[in-house]
């Protein structure tokens, strides 16, 4: 979740949000815990350290999701949404796996009494290394979550300092060994290009990684948020800065490893088995973000929540606790739907192209250079254009 | 002490004895608009409540940047001895692009307020204005303005005025526009020394017209100083060089907004307006006289201006062409001095050369394009014009360096100027320096003072269109004051540096540069150009070229990755936001074949410092 929300129109004095495209696509939910034991230097993400804000505290703030999770279902049945099931649900943050498994799990009944779990839904926890013991994820497989994914960034210690995580990454492999034994899938992710780092240093992170038998991967390069202690770090020249060149290479480096290891590449920065919440995003499916500054899409309907926990809390209080809403017309979502699906190794219809009025011959170029391929009738990235994304979006757009 | 005359004199009616004519010359900021504001509430003509600063000058322009671009006369009624007086103050241009509208100016009258800074003594515009006005024989009245500043040095510089146009420093009148200090004395010395105008009233009708301006209501408003006969509404009048007749809608003075009359006489200034719409119907220079009774001579001194400065100026958005045409046009009304043809490039697309009187004159029409018209513009570095001959003697005018002629040159003649600098003793060597890396040959030297030197320098105009004032400024402390006038053409040994990216020729960035300078030029634009033209997906050669043979290059490496990291439920709003934004950037580059090239990369690769020639000289 990113720093600043965009600006939207406000949320409907109806309290309703109309169904406008496929309404019929699978359902999704994400729940925002905005705690964290410590802030990382480099994290500019909607969490706060202290235990208690204002009159808001860890340990009954689940309370107030479930009062979002109530609010959402009313606001879905009165707008004349279908009642659908959830495919996924995924815990995300700050870091989930402070919450106890009691607080999870009451989140989860009532996400399970008001919209019910397909049978082979995806339940996923994020959790840092420090706060995954083996008890806490016995307990989570317990209650019903089945797919942990773990922030582990990076191997090297020297990394870690200067992304200023905590934990020890020797702690990774017994809590990998422990999840696989509880029958829990897992996922790791990793970041590269943090200041400092070597291409070496990367290397070994990635064969680490790979050699765990995970049968997930996100690698993100660093962004220096705005903003940040890391920022400001590299502003005064404590830090030298990032740098893009590099970047390009430990991606390659990345996909190397994993691919070698059974991990394919599938999405700009994730390996290995799909995430089925990941592709929710991705292909424009409908999902209710729960928690501050959650995001949520709904049938071309896009809106967010308030973002502090106290404001958001307030704002509950009164209905429901979003800051802005936008409604998506036809042509922003076909925009959309390229931006979005051109990232992954599936690609996007042709169809798409052709009703954003793309030409053949914008396209043409981009295949005759190598960095497009048309596949099972998709247009998709090939491995020497998936570095450049955004670049290939743009242009077909304006070209 | 003289009061405000109790009745001011009527227009038409007014004898000639009793009519002052004369023009302020000063250099910019030496405070002559304040000054015309004072004298304008001193005569009573505006009252305080009316008043704002810099009351005379009309467009935005010319009060943000502090200079008058179009001349005015303002009557204003004076009383001396029991004697009432019409003074007309015909208020001239400040900057060396309008010289010729300045010489018209002081056709129009007998005397000339030479206004000099006391803290800064003459600058060299000013020199060429004071001596432009002795050569028309006008009665000059030196005056040191801004007494009241601390840093004033009022005794050096009315040595300085006595040593220029003799008599004493005594004689120098010292005012303070902004208090008001000594004003009236101004006045009184205005009608004490110049000469009343001496026209033949019985004659046929001549009038010189020194300003022509087009208001939107009115149609072309035509300043004029009537010299011999009268005029008067309802009357036929001609223009003495085309023989086109008018119907005089409305004659009258300004005072200072405009009052009509039933005419004007020998000896007055006012204006006329005959609804016609476009000033170069009715050209500054121009003698009018009247149908029924013409005169035989016109009035001396018709002289088409001819621009100097050459640039491509270029919608921003192609779509935008159209409107671009007809903003010039509109401009062409009010400006007979703009010139301009339908260009192509294949780097910019549809726009238009166009050609200036100077450097000002094309940042004030630039300017004014994009304030007055809401269009965005590229204007391409500006070019003399040159002569060139082929070895086949074939002849070419060279006004856009991507014109210059393939193959064998015989010879390239470029325009020469003769350059005025005035500075205190201090600079001189520094000057020197300046004017030898600009091709400059010096004419002589002298002292004006203790410790202030004339220098004049012949110098080829495409050395000194691009930065050499600002370079002049600057290695000066903002002492040196410059000032030129044209002085032919000469051969020179000037070849054509063309600059390629991808190998492919980029038209918009070619230039004419001496010989000796071309490998200078030719890095240093390579490297300009290198910083900005952004990185693309594949790697970027940029050369610079004088003929086949490459004399730079430089590359801009590819861009390894551009793709967000990370996108999440989140981010997808943020991240849309982003790409409606880059794709708004987009429109701000120009496709050179493949290469995207950000517009302002145009003026900015080919100017010396980092300040692009728009944000040049105030």
């Amino acid at each position: 979740m990113s720093a600043s929300l965009p600006l939207g129109l406000p949320w409907p004095v109806s309290n309703l949000i109309p169904p406008r495209f496929d309404e019929s696509k699978s359902f999704h939910a994400y729940v925002h815990i905005p705690f964290c034991e410590f802030r990382c230097g480099y994290c500019d993400f909607n969490t706060y350290t202290a235990k208690e804000i204002g009159g808001l505290s860890q340990s009954s703030f689940h309370e107030s999701l479930i009062t979002e999770i109530d609010a959402s279902a009313k606001i879905l049945k009165n707008s004349g949404y279908p009642k659908r099931s959830l495919s996924t649900l995924f815990f995300g943050g700050g870091t989930p796996s402070l919450f106890t498994s009691n607080q999870i799990e009451q989140i989860m009944s009532s996400l399970r009494d008001h919209y019910g779990f397909l049978p082979d839904i995806e339940i996923t926890l994020e959790a840092n290394p420090e706060s995954a013991s083996p008890q806490y994820l016995e307990q989570l497989a317990a209650i019903g979550v089945n797919r942990i994914s773990l922030g582990v960034q990076s191997f090297d210690p020297k990394v870690l300092a200067t992304l200023e995580r905590v934990h020890d990454p020797d702690k990774v492999g017994p809590i990998l060994k422990a999840a696989a034994e509880l029958g829990l899938e897992s996922s790791l992710d990793l970041i590269y290009g943090a200041p400092k780092e070597s291409l070496d240093s990367w290397k070994t992170t990635v064969e680490i990684a790979a050699s765990m038998g995970t049968k997930h991967v996100s690698a993100y390069s660093l962004i220096v948020e705005p903003g940040t202690k890391l920022a400001r770090q590299i502003k005064v020249g404590e830090l030298p800065p990032t740098d893009d060149d590099l970047d390009a290479e430990k991606f390659e480096i990345a996909d190397e490893v994993f691919q070698a290891n059974g991990l394919p590449w599938y999405e700009v920065a994730n390996w290995g088995k799909p995430s089925k919440h990941n592709h929710a995003y991705w292909s424009s499916a409908d999902w209710w973000g729960f928690g501050p500054g959650a995001h949520s899409h709904l049938s071309g309907n896009r809106f967010w929540n308030t973002k502090h926990p106290l404001g958001y809390q307030k704002q509950l209080a009164n209905g429901s606790p979003v800051a802005g809403i936008e409604y998506i017309d036809a042509r922003t979502n076909l925009e959309e739907r390229l931006m979005l699906e051109l990232r992954t190794s599936t690609g996007i219809p042709q169809t798409v192209l052709a009703e954003l009025g793309i030409l053949e011959s914008t396209i043409m170029p981009f295949v005759l250079d190598g960095s497009l391929k048309i596949e099972n009738e998709n247009l998709a990235v090939t491995a020497s254009g998936r570095l450049f994304v955004d670049r290939i979006v743009l242009q077909l757009l304006t070209n | 002490m003289s009061p405000r005359a109790r009745s001011a004199l009527e227009p038409s009616l007014t004898d000639q004895d009793q009519i002052r004519n004369f023009c302020i010359i000063a250099h910019i900021d030496h405070g002559k608009s304040t000054l015309a504001d004072r004298m304008l509430q001193l005569t009573g003509i505006v009252d305080d409540r009316q008043m704002r600063a810099q009351y005379l000058d009309r467009m935005d322009i010319e009060r943000e940047r502090g200079i008058t671009i179009k001349s005015q006369a303002v009557r204003l009624p004076w009383e001396l001895d029991n004697k009432t007086f019409a003074l007309n103050m015909i208020d001239t241009p400040g900057h060396v692009d309008f010289t010729y509208e300045v010489s018209r100016s002081l056709a129009a009258c007998e005397g000339a307020v030479l206004l000099v800074d006391a803290a800064q003594g003459i600058e060299a515009q000013t020199l060429a204005n004071l001596y432009l006005a002795m050569e028309n024989d006008l009665e000059i009245i030196p005056v040191l303005n801004k007494i009241d500043l601390p840093a004033a040095q009022t005794e050096k510089y009315a040595e300085e005025l006595a040593n220029l146009i003799g008599g004493s420093p005594d004689d120098c009148l010292r005012v303070s526009g902004k208090t008001g200090v000594g004003v009236e004395e101004l006045l009184d010395r205005i009608v004490q020394r110049v000469p009343a105008p001496t026209g033949d009233i019985n004659a046929p009708a001549r009038a010189m017209i020194f300003d022509s301006v087009y208001d939107s209501y009115r149609g072309v408003v035509t300043y004029v100083r009537m010299i011999d006969g009268r005029l008067s509404s309802r009357e036929q009048i001609q223009m003495m060089s085309t023989r086109a007749v008018h119907e005089l809608l409305e004659i009258g003075v300004i005072s200072p907004e405009p009052v009509v009359t039933k005419g004007l006489a020998a000896g007055e200034v006012g204006y006329l307006i005959t609804g016609v719409k476009d000033v170069r119907l009715s050209k500054v220079g121009d003698t009018v006289t009247t149908k029924d009774k013409p005169a035989t001579v016109s009035l001396k001194g018709y002289a088409e201006p001819k621009p100097m400065v050459f640039s491509g100026i270029y919608p921003i958005d192609g779509s935008d062409y159209p409107n671009l045409r007809e903003a010039l046009d509109k401009l062409r009304l009010s400006d007979a001095s703009l010139v301009y043809e339908p260009e192509t490039s294949a780097a910019l697309g549809f726009g238009f050369r166009c050609g200036f009187l100077g450097l000002l004159h094309l940042e004030i029409i630039t300017e004014r394009l994009e304030r007055e018209f809401n269009l965005s513009l590229i204007a391409t570095a500006p070019s003399v014009v040159y002569q060139v001959t082929r070895e086949d003697n074939t002849e070419f005018i060279v006004t856009n360096p991507s014109e210059f002629p393939e193959g064998k040159i015989k010879v390239v003649k470029e325009p020469i100027v003769k350059a005025t600098i005035l500075s205190p003793k201090d600079y001189v060597g520094t000057i020197m320096d300046l004017c030898q890396t600009r091709r400059g040959t010096m004419i002589d030297m002298q002292y004006l003072g203790e410790d202030r030197v004339q220098l004049r320098y012949q110098l080829p105009l495409a050395e000194i269109v691009f930065d050499f004032f600002d370079q002049l400024k600057s290695k000066t402390q903002g002492y040196g004051s410059l000032d030129y006038e044209e002085a032919g053409y000469l051969p020179g040994d000037l070849v054509k540096v063309d600059l390629l990216l991808q190998g492919e020729k980029v038209d918009a960035f070619s230039s004419i540069v001496h010989k000796d300078k071309a490998y200078g030029h030719g890095t240093k634009i390579t490297s300009k150009l290198r910083e900005l033209i952004p990185r693309q997906q594949f790697e970027v050669p940029i050369q610079a070229a004088v003929g086949s043979r490459i004399i730079a290059r430089e590359s801009v490496r590819a861009v390894r990755k551009d793709v967000l990291a990370k996108c999440y439920g989140g981010d997808i709003s943020r991240k849309r936001k982003l790409l409606e934004k880059q794709k708004e950037g987009k429109k701000r580059m120009k496709m050179v074949g493949r290469v995207e090239v950000p517009q302002d990369a145009f003026i900015k690769a080919l100017s010396s410092d980092e300040t692009s020639s728009t944000e040049k000289k105030k």
